[in-house]
């Protein structure tokens, strides 16, 4: 999988099983394209859930990006780990799957939403630079202008056993 | 006997009755949260645990948690998701299934693996709200979803409840604390916050602490635990 190395390689947008054609919209749009193929990524995989805005496609032959989309897939986790760039929505699910995989994440917050409770995550993981932060898809073309992938944290592995003990101890159990 | 003195005895029984409720609860709510006494791991038997999921990252949350769970303490395990959530179940099984593979059976193999699977245990619950149904159905549905959850605790009656914050859970876990009340059994009710709460908690989350409904309230950002120091924080989940 020699094209996930840096640059050049497929960028993926997600939406989860959300509707947010507001993303697939900016994300598929010929500026956004520009700046993709610019920073030399070679191809555009758009996955568009609950949403009803399909993208025009491209076999990027013109020299463009390729552009290909998808409602849902049930191997979504193959894309993300073959994907040198992942676009997402703010759901944990998508986050967490992303940052595991080590891919260099940019969160675009759906804000039409109410109570977006999900943003709160998304921001702290962004002030933690596990990730790159959009406020909505009209920021996602000068977010991704701007953003500096280098300097992004890996997100430490998880520490469920630490519950599990507390949990152990709380119920009585003791190990012999 | 006329009719003054029946109605007399009748209210002094509800009055008693409600009394004893009272002090009952008062009760129950002083001894939530004290840990069980500590027992060998041979000699404690395992907890039947109630397990409720929910779409939306909640499910992927707590199937981490099982994950590293030892699943011989907290057995037999029984998942419950609501009836529109397709997805939770099937997980839930298949993340079973995964480890029946690579757990150890020492002796009659087959059987002791068949019984695994048969004693996991997966079933839907009613839900209080739909997104977008309107507010005054709702109080309806809601009851219904209520009524529907005391039934389900009453038939599984786990030793331990776990959840993490989807709607369905707050009535499973006041069904929990009414199994305490009447003295039918003692239910620990543990919650974990999702990892989605980094500065304020959920409804779920919010009414559970504030009622002292959890035994075990967990948060899994350090900020979280500053605002509301009755929660424990160790780790994260994901």
């Amino acid at each position: 999988m020699s094209e996930v190395e840096g640059r050049g390689g497929k960028v993926l947008v997600t939406v989860g099983t959300t509707l947010f054609d507001a993303l697939v919209r900016e994300a598929s749009s010929q500026p956004c394209r520009q700046v993709l193929a610019d920073f030399g990524y070679s191809s555009l995989v758009i996955q568009r859930g609950k949403g009803s805005f399909i993208p025009v496609e491209s076999d990027g032959k013109d020299g463009g990006l390729k552009v290909t989309s998808f409602d849902f897939e049930p191997n979504l986790s193959d894309h993300i780990a073959s994907s040198a760039l992942v676009i997402s929505h703010a759901g944990s699910g998508s986050i967490f799957e992303t940052l595991r995989a080590k891919r260099p994440l940019v969160v675009v917050v759906n804000d039409l939403l109410m109570d977006n409770h999900q943003c709160e995550l998304a921001e702290e993981l962004a002030a933690r630079k596990h990730l790159v932060y959009a406020s909505s898809p009209a920021t996602l073309i000068e977010t991704l202008k701007n953003m500096e992938l280098p300097s992004l944290v890996p997100y430490p592995p998880s520490n469920p056993l630490a519950v599990v003990s507390a949990l152990n101890q709380y119920l009585g159990f003791v190990d012999t | 006997m006329d009719t003054n003195s029946v109605w007399g005895s009748w209210g002094l029984v509800v009055a008693s009755i409600v009394t004893l409720l009272v002090v009952r609860a008062v009760w129950v709510l002083q001894i939530t949260g004290r840990a069980l006494p500590a027992q060998s791991g041979v000699k404690r038997r395992p907890l039947r645990t109630l397990i409720v999921l929910g779409s939306g990252g909640h499910t992927a949350e707590m199937m981490s948690l099982v994950r590293v769970m030892d699943l011989k303490r907290y057995a037999p395990r029984h998942y419950i998701a609501g009836a529109t959530d397709n997805m939770s179940l099937p997980r839930a099984e298949r993340v079973e299934a995964e480890l029946l593979k690579s757990a150890q059976f020492s002796d009659q193999d087959t059987k002791a693996a068949d019984e695994w699977l048969q004693r996991s245990q997966y079933s839907k619950i009613y839900r209080s709200r739909e997104v977008g149904q309107s507010y005054v159905t709702s109080v309806f549905t809601t009851l219904w979803a209520f009524a529907h959850s005391v039934v389900q605790v009453l038939r599984i009656q786990p030793d331990v409840i776990l959840c993490n914050g989807p709607g369905t859970c707050l009535p499973i876990c006041v069904a929990g604390f009414l199994l305490k009340l009447v003295g039918w059994r003692w239910v620990v009710v543990v919650y974990v916050e999702s990892i989605a709460r980094v500065k304020k908690l959920s409804l779920t989350g919010l009414l559970l602490y504030k009622l002292r409904l959890a035994d075990q309230f967990f948060v899994q950002w350090k900020d979280l635990k500053t605002k509301y120091p009755q929660a424990n924080y160790v780790g994260r989940l994901m």
